[in-house]
């Protein structure tokens, strides 16, 4: 099982975390294409090697977080807040 | 009975008490410290069961948990367990075990007399029997006698009776295995700090040290390990775990223990577990796991009577039992002479050590020894078959060059075809293994970061050699341990390289030479796969069932490899290993859910007003993990009688149901309009304060997600309802949204689904009743349909705050009424008593599902399936083109948008029939199958106020079809009923009642 390190919670079981897919990914503008909006939604690809993925703390400090995993030996090589500032800290 | 083979002294056994068990209906006896396995030798019983496929007689072969086939059922009422290895059960006293795998006897049994087993056994027999394109009538008629020829134990019939728990630990090091280099490695760590755990699967710590006669710092074996054992259980740091196996190896350092707490006991104590299942984070892991010797494939190896070299020497040292009175040693090591040395000690006379290597190849410390004791080696030379039929009587020798046989008499065989370290777990982990051509074994290539190998696990067989390389595996956990003690000191053995020898030709035609004596494959299965194209070592696992048994192959598996190499023309490692996959030894299944089983599976929810509910005597029903009411029976109704009463009595008077479960998320910051235009298909940003709405909401893809009501509480302030099932669903959506895709959104969200808790009061006299209790008129005028407002709820408690809101799911003009969660009954009551005027009664499940299914509302989970678009369900009005949301690029796709969609309808059941469960829907009942499906019904009741059999479905072009008759069918329930379709809404289409 793995070991994910929460930057708020510390290092904590995966059974604590919810899978959210592919980090990279950008939503694309509310105006694009639907070949865009396909290649968002249903197109992804299968790196061997370091993965940017997100993880919610779901049973604990409830963050999402991007995580970097090594699809090849499951290692966490990175993990950090989704975004750096929290919702309304610009304001 | 006497123990005829019991030695009079020596041994780590208790000859001051005696333990009576029985086998196979008779009595014998034993010692504490005994296993099953040596009390049986120790009575001289050898022939244990029956193998697998072919029914021939088996004797004990090992005396760990390697052991392939002396298998046993322990019979204990409920608490029987099939295949149990003999050689690692503690005996205790009143042990019943039975033999496996044999009818009517272990003497005589049907399947082996009749000999057909074997010719219809071959490699590959169920890929060749039961996947052949025209499998014959007989083979299936021979399915039956042949699954119940070829088995194993009985499972038990009854429940478990026992408990098993869960423990999670973490420590910066875990050694696995009290051996040797496991004690060293966990003494060099102590002290230093570390939190240590070290666990091993026997009863007692020390593995093969227990009851040897060699010398450690001047202690004799078992001395040295209490000596250890003592300074490590002084220590607060160090946990030791005895009858404790690890299992599995995960990401992370996560290993799986499997502790054993009572099953050696006769009695189990009340309150204790029988197992507990430990799942240890560790930040370092020294696998400490020792070796397994492998036998060599000769003919007739496998009779009663034949036992690894390495196990007879445990049986003789640890026991003190003479596994035979007079022995052949067969071997193309060394380790087999210190076997030979300790049975000529405990009065074995030894016929002859049988060493396939040269007279100059055998030059090691042991051998040495052997030879000064005077031992009758004979070198260059093998055991071509052995003799006899219950139990080995005699081997035939040859040199192994080819030449005349010698018929050599014996009760006893040892046999040694080397060691392979066990790296079962190393591997797991990921640790990567390398063929040692001098060891002629697979040992670790290089030591992970955070995982060694060490000991007889990392190729270091020799004990002065293994408690060193354990000793620093320990102080490689430590860094630099200015307290640890000495490496512990042991004489150095001079040793010979082995000979890779893996089987030796059969002297007769269609001699059996078994590889796996567990599964039965032969050396020949082995070469007949490997002629029909099996040369991958996976394939020929599954092929020839070779390590598939519950030992998983462990003295099998790389004679096996060895045999396919030299059939294939590769080498060792062109062939490589199998996978190693958990468990390593066989887990009860009881241990892996522990204590979550019946109601324990998962939690239960209980509503705040639960007691009264009970109180009423509601029957509950599981709406998730929640417990809700589904109808208040009278005194003579069933609960269905009483749901239609309640369903009726909501339409012509008042009822009242309590709907706390609803998701309920509040939402606050300057941005919630926009955040909520973007997740719900329908405009929000024009949603005034004190008003409601309901929306839908879809998935990136463009299907129906989940629907509710949002209330605009203050400017800022909104609150979010969401379906049962889909609270937690919606809660993570939105978090998800929030933090990781639109962050410049001001909004902050909080679920309050349990600190709210809420009733549905819906009736034409719905008003009365309400304005009996509040502070505020609650009249058309002041408080229409979708108005939200605060008010206070005079209560026998006192006036308590409450949310209304007018919104209706059942058609009817209703109301919601939310309260914080501890004041929910006092509202509740006080509600049932301003209705005792105007005939409310409350209502379950059962009686909102029917009106809600009367007035066409679509749920979440039934009409929306994860397939359904918002069009589907007849919202597509509801789609705002004035703004984008979550779904709206993807939703009209042309899949999405074709006329035959399964489109949301109503049926109503003709002929007085009653609507099947589950139907699916058809044109003409009389066609070909498969019959064409037009779509299904998805929700379906008694109608009260109706008076007939109703459903929601979803139907292919559904709105085009409104006045067809169809048939729902349900070859289940052997029901066909015509059905005419109309629109899904059956009651006041209009919606005068709800705005009334």
């Amino acid at each position: 099982m793995l070991l994910i390190p929460c930057p708020w919670c510390g290092a904590r079981a995966q059974i604590e975390f919810t899978y959210g897919g592919d980090a990279t990914l950008q939503r694309p503008a509310v105006d694009a294409t639907e070949t865009d909006w396909v290649q968002y939604v249903f197109l992804r690809d299968n790196p061997a090697g370091a993965h940017q993925e997100l993880w919610q703390h779901s049973a604990g400090c409830r963050q999402w977080l991007r995580v970097s995993r090594d699809t090849r030996t499951h290692e966490i090589l990175e993990s950090a807040p989704a975004v750096e500032a929290s919702p309304g800290d610009a304001r | 009975m006497t123990q005829r083979f019991r030695m009079s002294a020596g041994g780590a056994i208790d000859r001051s008490r005696r333990l009576a068990f029985e086998f196979d209906g008779m009595p014998y006896q034993g010692h504490p410290g005994d296993t099953l396995a040596s009390a049986l030798l120790a009575n001289g019983v050898r022939f244990v069961g029956r193998s697998f496929k072919y029914h021939r007689p088996r004797g004990i072969f090992a005396a760990g948990s390697e052991e392939p086939n002396a298998l046993v059922q322990l019979a204990r009422g409920a608490r029987t367990e099939p295949n149990v290895r003999a050689t690692t059960t503690e005996l205790y006293d009143g042990l019943i075990a039975a033999s496996q795998n044999r009818w009517p006897s272990l003497a005589f049994d049907v399947g082996a007399a009749s000999g057909m087993l074997s010719r219809l056994l071959p490699a590959g027999f169920y890929y060749k029997t039961f996947m052949w394109p025209a499998m014959s009538t007989a083979w299936l008629k021979y399915e039956r006698v042949i699954r119940a020829a070829a088995g194993m134990g009985r499972a038990p019939g009854e429940p478990d009776p026992d408990r098993y728990e869960h423990q999670y630990a973490h420590c910066d090091l875990l050694v696995v295995g009290g051996g040797a280099a496991g004690l060293a490695a966990a003494r060099a760590a102590a002290d230093s700090g570390l939190r240590i755990i070290l666990c091993d699967e026997g009863a007692r710590v020390g593995g093969t040290l227990v009851g040897d006669d060699v010398s450690i710092d001047g202690l004799l074996g078992s001395e040295w390990i209490d000596a250890t054992v003592r300074i490590l259980s002084a220590n607060p740091d160090v946990v030791l775990l005895p009858r404790t196996t690890a299992f599995g190896s995960y990401d992370g350092n996560m290993l799986a223990l499997i502790e054993r707490v009572t099953d050696h006991l006769a009695a189990p104590p009340p309150y204790v577990p029988r197992q507990r299942l430990w799942k240890v984070r560790a930040r370092r892991v020294v696998f400490a796991t020792g070796a397994h010797e492998r036998g060599i494939a000769y003919q007739d190896n496998d009779l009663p009577g034949t036992m690894l070299a390495g196990a007879a020497r445990t049986y003789v040292q640890r026991y003190a039992v003479r596994p035979g009175s007079r022995a052949v040693v067969f071997t193309n090591n060394d380790s087999a002479y210190a076997a030979a040395l300790a049975l000529n000690a405990a009065g074995v006379a030894l016929a002859a050590i049988v060493d396939a290597r040269g007279q100059g190849e055998i030059t090691g410390t042991l051998a040495r020894r052997a030879r000064d004791a005077g031992l009758p080696i004979v070198a260059h030379a093998v055991i071509c078959c052995g003799h006899g039929r219950k139990r080995v009587s005699a081997v035939d020798i040859a040199p192994i060059a080819g030449g005349g046989r010698r018929r050599v008499d014996c009760d006893l065989v040892c046999v040694s075809g080397g060691w392979n370290p066990a790296l079962h777990l190393f591997s797991q982990a990921r640790g990567a293994l390398r063929y040692d051509d001098t060891l002629t074994a697979f040992v670790p290539r290089s030591p992970l970061s955070h995982v060694v190998a060490a000991g007889a696990a990392n190729g270091r067989f020799g004990l002065a050699e293994a408690l060193a390389d354990g000793h620093a595996a320990g102080l490689g956990a430590t860094g630099p341990n200015l307290s640890a003690a000495a490496p512990p000191h042991a004489e150095m053995e001079v040793g010979a390289a082995p000979l890779a020898l893996w089987s030796v030709p059969a002297p007769r035609r269609g001699g059996k030479r078994f590889v796996d004596l567990q599964d039965d494959v032969t050396a020949e299965d082995i070469a007949l796969a490997a002629r029909e194209g099996y040369t991958s070592v996976e394939h020929l696992k599954r092929y020839t069932t070779l390590g598939m048994g519950p030992d998983q192959g462990k003295t099998s598996n790389m004679l096996g490899l060895a045999l396919l190499a030299q059939a294939t023309d590769r080498s060792i490692v062109q062939v490589g290993t199998t996978t190693f996959r958990p468990p390593y030894t066989p887990v009860t299944l009881g241990a892996f859910p522990g204590d979550e089983r019946g109601a324990h599976v998962e939690p239960t929810r209980y509503l705040a007003m639960h007691d009264w509910h009970a109180e009423q005597g509601a029957s509950f029903v599981n709406a998730g993990l929640w417990k809700r009411p589904y109808s208040y029976p009278r005194v003579g109704e069933t609960p269905e009688q009483a749901a239609n009463r309640e369903a009726k009595n909501v339409r012509a008077n008042v009822g009242m149901v309590d709907v706390s479960t609803l998701g309920k998320i509040e939402l606050q910051g300057r941005d919630v309009a926009e955040l909520l235009n973007r997740v719900y298909i329908n405009r929000w940003d024009t949603l005034p304060v004190g008003r409601c709405r309901y929306g839908v909401m879809l998935r990136e893809d463009g299907i129906v997600l989940d629907d509710g009501t949002t209330s605009r509480l203050d400017a800022n302030h909104y609150l979010m309802t969401t379906t049962t099932v889909n609270a937690v669903k919606v809660m993570q959506h939105l978090e998800r949204l929030l933090q990781v895709d639109w962050p410049e959104l001001e909004v902050y969200i909080a679920s309050v689904t349990e600190q709210w808790t809420a009733a549905a009061l819906a009736g034409p006299r719905a008003r009365q009743v309400l304005q009996a209790v509040v502070d505020i008129d609650v009249s058309n005028e002041d408080f229409p349909f979708l108005a939200f407002g605060e008010c206070q709820v005079r209560t026998a408690q006192g006036a308590i705050p409450a949310r209304l809101f007018r919104m209706s799911y059942s058609g009817e003009l209703a109301y919601e009424i939310h309260v914080p969660a501890d004041l929910g009954r006092a509202m509740w009551e006080a509600l049932i008593a301003a209705g005792e005027d105007f005939g409310l009664m409350p209502y379950g499940t059962e009686a909102m599902s029917t009106l809600r299914i009367e007035k066409g509302h679509v749920v979440v989970g039934a009409e929306a399936d994860g397939r359904t678009t918002a069009d589907d369900l007849g919202m597509g009005k509801l789609v705002s083109a004035a703004k984008w949301c979550i779904g709206k690029p993807l939703m009209n796709r042309p899949a999405l948008t074709a006329v035959d969609r399964w489109q949301l309808v109503g049926l109503t059941a003709l002929d007085g029939a009653v609507m099947p469960r589950a139907a699916k829907i058809v044109a003409d009942l009389d066609r070909a199958l498969p019959n064409p499906m037009l779509g299904h019904v998805t929700s379906w009741c008694w109608s009260p106020n109706l008076e007939s059999w109703i459903a929601l479905a979803l139907l292919a072009g559904g709105r085009t079809r409104h006045g067809e008759i169809l048939w729902a069918v349900s070859p289940l329930a052997d029901a066909k009923v015509r059905v005419r379709v109309g629109p899904p809404c059956f009651i006041d289409p209009e919606g005068e009642r709800l705005r009334g």
